[in-house]
């Protein structure tokens, strides 16, 4: 059974007097264990198709389903808790909280589980150790470097264990060394750990990791093979 | 729930030392209201106190029906020969009360002094009177005790000196305290060498009564009240110094108020714009919260928290710079109801300091609630495009 289902996904903003029909009709499957490259022009629709899919935001119409879970269906409050057990994100910023450790940062997401402070921050050691981060636990998020950062920011993505990582343009604001570092971490926790991850992103040579790519155009998919 | 709440907070805090300077603003602004309500209340409680702490359950004052002070009251020699009857009475005094005007030390400007000629039956009345330096009145000479407040709050009243009081000399023999109350605004001398320094025959202004017990106090004002020969009034000494104190205490309760609401608009404008401020400076950081799964209960305790925090820290220090700069702090004011000065203590009380906080939780809770609502409601997709 897929993990992700679309069918005739709708998403429209209403600006001012206008509305903008920003995804129009998207059927989509994503199966267990894929690695998913999502590729467009600016203003396609990524990043809203991307955030249907993570729970962060209602459809105008159609379904999401993930891990069989009617997403379109719950509350905000729902889709919060939900959040916290099954996706992790990573964003181009990073979007780390600048006055937490790389520690404290990568324990945020157990905060929300019933886990002990002990338990907490093993889990949170053992994922920096993946990332290869473990000697950098108590840096604040200003003395690491852009690549450091979002490897934090995928320990925390990955702490709780989630099926499911949802990254907007990981490698978009790293140079090509770096970003390749990053990729290859993605690889590895796809293969090695079992992670479905969606990945959007402008680059032809981050695309080509991933095992397939989906190309938006105009809130519309068009599917090739990798 | 709590677990996200402290989290959240206490990344708030940590957050803190970027925000010093709008954070302190919001801080002096509550202290300074906190601390200017609290001094004016403390002033208004002192004031009352010092007044009321002269009033006894088993006391009554006797004057002239109809007289507004004691000043405007007369009684003669035969009006106290009947009081001295009256079976409620356990110990009476009459006084005579005058004021003159002696010199301030603060501002050398003359100001009301009151002096009461007293028998030694005044200090049966009242045993909280105690001579503290000097000696008592010796009867028959011109000689004055002076109350502490007196003594500090006047020039030339020192043990020793001379004092000249309507082209009279006196003598200051004694100082004496009265357990804070109004009397120790006053100087006191022999009742009949008062009586005839300052020309009053054999009348006297007031009786001041010790009765058999607190419970007598109806039935001796009801028998002042209906005996015929007599036209005259008793008050329950309590009654008779709240009347005094209810004036003035009003008036500086109103100004502590309505300036305290004046300055809490202000802080509370500037709680309102700091936290505003706060919370718009960390609106990625909140999204990205919120899309990790914390709740929009939780961002918004957390500002709550963070504003509320502020705010007490600013009531604590509003409330230490009332304690510390004017708790005991000794001023003197007119005593508008017996044309007096009366010194008194500024009182800060702990009711007063709990006050003080209340007030600062109030205007934290009310300067944090926009913001933090705000805060919660953050459409978390818009919040994360950092528009
Ligand atoms: N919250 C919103 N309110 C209004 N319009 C929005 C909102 N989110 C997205 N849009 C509009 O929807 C369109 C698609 O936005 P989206 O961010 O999904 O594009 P994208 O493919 O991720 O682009 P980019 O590659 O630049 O990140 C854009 O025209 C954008 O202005
Ligand atoms: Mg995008």
């Amino acid at each position: 059974m897929a993990l992700v289902r679309c069918q005739d996904l709708q998403k429209s903003f209403v600006k001012g007097r206008e509305t903008v029909e920003v995804l129009d009709g998207i059927n989509l499957e994503i199966q267990q264990g894929d690695f998913l490259a999502l590729m467009g022009p600016s203003g396609s629709g990524k990043t809203t198709l991307l955030n249907l899919i993570g729970g962060l935001d209602h459809p105008s119409a159609g379904a999401v389903e993930v891990g069989g879970v009617p997403l379109n269906e719950m509350s905000a409050r729902q889709l919060a808790k939900w959040r916290a057990e099954n996706i992790g994100f990573v964003f181009q910023f990073y979007n780390l909280l600048p006055v937490l450790s790389a520690q404290r940062n990568v324990e945020l997401p157990l905060l929300l589980t019933p886990l002990s402070s002990r338990q907490r921050k093993a889990n949170a050691a053992t994922a920096l150790k993946i990332v290869g981060l473990e000697d950098r636990a108590k840096h604040k998020p200003g003395e690491l470097s852009g690549g450091q950062q979002q490897r934090v920011a995928i320990a925390r993505a990955i702490v709780a264990d989630p099926t499911l990582l949802v990254c907007d343009e990981p490698t978009g604001d790293l140079d090509r060394e770096t970003a390749d570092e990053i990729l290859s971490l993605l690889e590895v926790l796809n293969q090695e750990h079992g992670k479905t991850i969606i990945m959007v992103t402008h680059d032809p040579k981050a695309a080509e990791r991933a095992a397939q790519v989906l190309r938006m155009d105009k809130g519309r998919l068009a599917q090739e093979a990798a | 729930m709590l677990a996200q709440i402290l989290a959240v907070t206490w990344m708030n805090l940590r957050s803190l030392p970027l925000r010093l300077g709008s954070s302190s603003v919001v801080v002096v602004g509550i202290a300074g209201v906190v601390a200017v309500l609290v001094t004016l209340l403390a002033m208004a409680g002192g004031f009352s106190a010092a007044l009321e702490r002269g009033g006894s359950p088993e006391r009554a004052l006797v004057q002239r029906a109809g007289a507004n002070s004691e000043m405007s009251s007369t009684l003669n020699p035969e009006d106290v020969r009947i009081l001295s009857t009256m079976p409620e009475v356990a110990a009476y005094s009459p006084e005579l009360y005058v004021v003159a005007d002696v010199p301030k030390r603060s501002n050398r400007q003359p100001a009301n002094l009151v002096i009461r000629g007293v028998r030694s039956d005044a200090f049966a009345v009242r045993p909280e009177i105690e001579i503290v330096a000097g000696r008592a009145l010796a009867p028959g000479k011109r000689e004055l005790i002076a109350g502490r407040g007196a003594a500090a709050e006047f020039l030339g009243i020192d043990l020793g000196a001379k004092v000249d009081l309507r082209n009279n000399d006196w003598t200051v023999v004694g100082l004496f305290t009265a357990e804070g109350s109004a009397y120790e605004s006053e100087l006191w001398a022999d009742l009949p060498v008062a009586q005839s320094a300052f020309r009053r025959g054999a009348t006297v202004q007031s009786v001041r009564v010790r009765l058999t017990s607190a419970d007598a106090l109806e039935a001796f004002a009801a028998r002042v009240e209906d005996d015929r020969r007599l036209e005259l009034e008793a008050l329950g000494e309590e009654e008779f110094y709240a009347g005094q104190s209810k004036s003035m205490d009003a008036l500086i309760r109103g100004f502590g108020y309505t300036v305290a609401v004046i300055m809490a608009f202000g802080a509370f404008f500037a709680a309102l714009n700091t936290m505003f401020t706060a919370v718009s400076a960390r609106t990625v950081e909140i999204a990205t919260l919120r899309a990790l799964g914390f709740g929009g209960g939780a961002v918004l305790a957390s500002v709550m928290a963070e504003a509320t925090g502020l705010a007490l820290l600013g009531g604590a220090l509003g409330g230490a710079v009332a304690y510390f700069g004017f708790n005991g702090f000794t001023v003197s004011t007119l005593n508008n109801a017996s044309f007096s000065q009366v010194a008194f203590d500024f009182a800060v009380t702990p009711e007063l300091l709990i006050l003080g906080l209340l007030w600062a939780l109030g205007l934290g809770l009310v300067g944090g609630l926009l913001p933090a609502a705000q805060a919660a409601r953050l459409p978390i997709v818009t919040a994360l495009r950092g528009e």
